[in-house]
């Protein structure tokens, strides 16, 4: 394999199809169309299954059913789109099926506009669709982390029975950028799918699939089970990169298009004699609350970058729990910030908070 | 001893577990079941069928058949079940749907499998009411008609005219076999497990989208008694909701069947 110049949407859609996805349901919307129009080429050609569906809703109740058959699914779409999803995704959470979303943010609330943003941060990492669950949400700030975290998810949401989302926005879904693509695995054969899908009860008792538990301990039993799968992934899939970060007495926590600016802006600001480092979160369900935690004791501040109004900020405060002032900047709308931004509010923090010493 | 013969004349189909359903009394619900288990016992297929149940009364189909089930959100069945289909297109994938679920949430989604030609059968029950959720207007709900949601009964000009979904599905070019019978007495029961068969046929054969409607009592939130539920699919049901063909794919014409919509049904079933 070599380095390809890729655009982000078609490099997942197609490490997607090396990662065995046999079936791809998904409805047009800017901007991640590129993936399904890339979907609608390659699957029927390789005797996978690709299908538009009539809307987003059903698209999801789509790799629902695909899922439940025990192919590996997955859909793609953006933040209107997303939302219509949510319904389906709560099913799929409560029936423990494991299914593939990509999500490329855009500027809202409503029908906003078609630019980056990372707006959805609350809906997609807290869950979104009503009970209580979560997803496992992996935020690539390359095209080539889209290629691999999608790779990956595949391979998480059948290790937990889970929804995998990659979470990422309109930059890196249009962006064009060298890039590796993983080999081709094969699909499953059908001999080889689950034992708990549904392929006809041929020889066995019949498989259920269902997120129904009328009896509500049966119901509590069943949300028990979901939180110590999630107690297990907090456990073993804390993901993050760090960028200078040993020397640090102030930290910027930025994930995602927001992370890869705010790297731009400390390399400046190291320039400028100012020992600030990055902790870019990847894994955002489970989020690395210990890393960020234990940075609180090292740091004297800490900067939150995001394309919002300020969402992940409340994660980091949560880890930090008061021991540090943690400061926010923020743009919105699909407003994309620039590394200068970053840097005065970098400049900022640094002439606004002593260091840790005077503390005490 | 050994001289003596047995001869089993009515037994539980193999495609039913032997439980008590929680299906009110005089229900059509336990009829339909039957005769879906019945046909999918008699064409061979359970080990390689898969239903996808509704959000309804029948929301625990899943329980009385013994097959694989899935359980969909409420109207998604049809998407759930192309899923289902496009991953495994050897499997028999069958909808089991209400009125609200198929005609009303789940409208967009029972249009387009049938317009896509989805290769999926749908069972479809019209009572007119919503049941689960205690007697509400559905889509299928006839003028007049009171429910907790139309407590005056179904005023036209304000709550607008009953959907009409063999009629409507009918028109759409991937329909292959769109049926209407109703459940409110032996001969037209007879009528209705044969259309049944032919809608699997349909999908075993690979034409397309089947649906057979099923007219269908609801004792409980009509306030009737089982026997008037019955009456009162014949006396107000079949008017609005005729029996019949509505869409038949050449192919099954071609077997000598005759499309008839006036209730009769058509020589495809056998007449009766």
């Amino acid at each position: 394999m070599a380095l390809e110049l890729l655009e982000g949407n078609i490099a997942f859609a197609e490490a997607a199809i090396r990662a065995g996805c046999q079936a791809y349901f998904g409805y047009p919307i800017t901007p991640q169309t590129e993936a399904l129009e890339h979907m609608a080429r390659r699957m029927p050609e390789l005797g996978r299954v690709f299908l538009q569906a009539e809307s987003e809703v059903a698209a999801i109740n789509m790799v629902y059913g695909a899922a439940c058959a025990g192919v590996r699914a997955m859909t793609s779409s953006s933040s209107p789109g997303v939302s219509l999803m949510m319904e389906g995704l709560s099913y799929i959470a409560g029936s423990e099926v494991p299914a593939v979303l990509v999500a490329v943010m855009r500027g809202g609330p409503g029908l906003g506009n078609i630019a980056p943003s990372q707006g959805d941060y609350n809906q997609i990492v807290k869950g979104g669709g009503h009970g209580d669950y979560r997803p496992i949400v992996l935020a690539p700030a390359t095209v080539q982390e889209l290629i691999d975290f999608t790779t990956e998810a595949f391979d998480l949401a059948e290790k937990y029975r889970c929804i995998v989302v990659v979470l990422t926005d309109g930059n890196l879904g249009q962006m064009m950028e060298p890039a590796e693509l993983p080999p081709m695995r094969p699909v499953r054969p059908f001999s080889e799918r689950p034992a708990w899908a549904l392929t006809g009860a041929d020889g066995r008792k019949p498989n259920i699939i269902t997120s129904i538990y009328i009896d509500p301990p049966v119901e509590e039993a069943f949300n028990r089970k979901l939180m110590a799968k999630q107690a297990e992934i907090e456990a073993n899939e804390v993901r993050y990169r760090e960028f200078l970060l040993d020397d640090a007495d102030l930290a910027v926590v930025a994930f995602g298009t927001a992370g890869r600016i705010a790297q731009s802006a400390i390399r400046e600001a190291r320039d400028q004699g100012l020992r600030v480092g990055l902790l870019r979160p990847v894994s955002l369900f489970p989020y690395p609350y210990a890393r960020v935690a234990e940075l609180a004791l090292q740091v004297r501040a800490m900067l939150v970058v995001e394309m919002n109004g300020g969402q992940m900020i409340d994660d980091v405060r949560l880890a930090v729990q008061g021991r540090v002032p943690v400061e926010f900047y923020g743009r919105m709308g699909g407003v994309t910030p620039l590394p200068d931004e970053i840097l005065e509010a970098i400049r900022g923090l640094a002439a606004k908070v002593p260091p840790r010493e005077a503390v005490g | 001893m050994s001289a003596l013969t047995e001869t089993v004349v009515y037994r539980r189909p193999e495609s039913l577990v032997p439980i008590h359903t929680h299906y009110c009394p005089g229900c059509t619900h336990g009829v339909a079941h039957r005769l879906v288990a019945e046909v999918i016992d008699e064409l061979g297929i359970r080990p390689i069928t898969i239903g996808v149940a509704p959000v309804g009364c029948a929301v625990f189909a899943y329980n009385y058949f013994n097959l694989d089930f899935a359980e969909a959100a409420h109207g998604r069945a049809p998407a759930m079940a192309t899923g289902l289909k496009r991953a495994s297109p050897d499997r028999i994938v069958f909808t089991y749907q209400g009125d609200g679920d198929l005609a009303s949430i789940g409208a967009a989604e029972i249009l387009h499998a049938a317009g896509r030609g989805e290769n999926l059968t749908t069972i479809f029950i019209n009572n007119a009411i919503y049941g689960m959720t205690g007697g509400q207007m559905a889509p299928t709900t006839l003028p007049g008609q009171r429910t907790t949601s139309t407590p005056t009964g179904r005023d036209v000009e304000f709550h607008g005219l009953p959907l009409k979904m063999c009629e409507v599905l009918s028109q759409l070019d991937g329909s292959a076999y769109i049926v209407r019978r109703s459940l409110h007495d032996v001969p037209n029961i007879r009528r209705a497990k044969k259309a049944i068969r032919t809608a699997f046929e349909v999908q075993q054969q690979g034409l397309g989208f089947s649906m057979v409607e099923l007219l269908s009592s609801c004792p409980t939130n009509w306030g009737l008694t089982p026997r008037e539920s019955l009456d009162w699919i014949r006396d107000h049901m079949l008017p609005a909701f005729p029996p019949g063909d509505y869409r038949v794919h050449p192919a099954l014409a071609e077997r000598g069947a005759t499309r008839r919509a006036d209730g009769a049904g058509g020589a495809l079933d056998g007449g009766g």
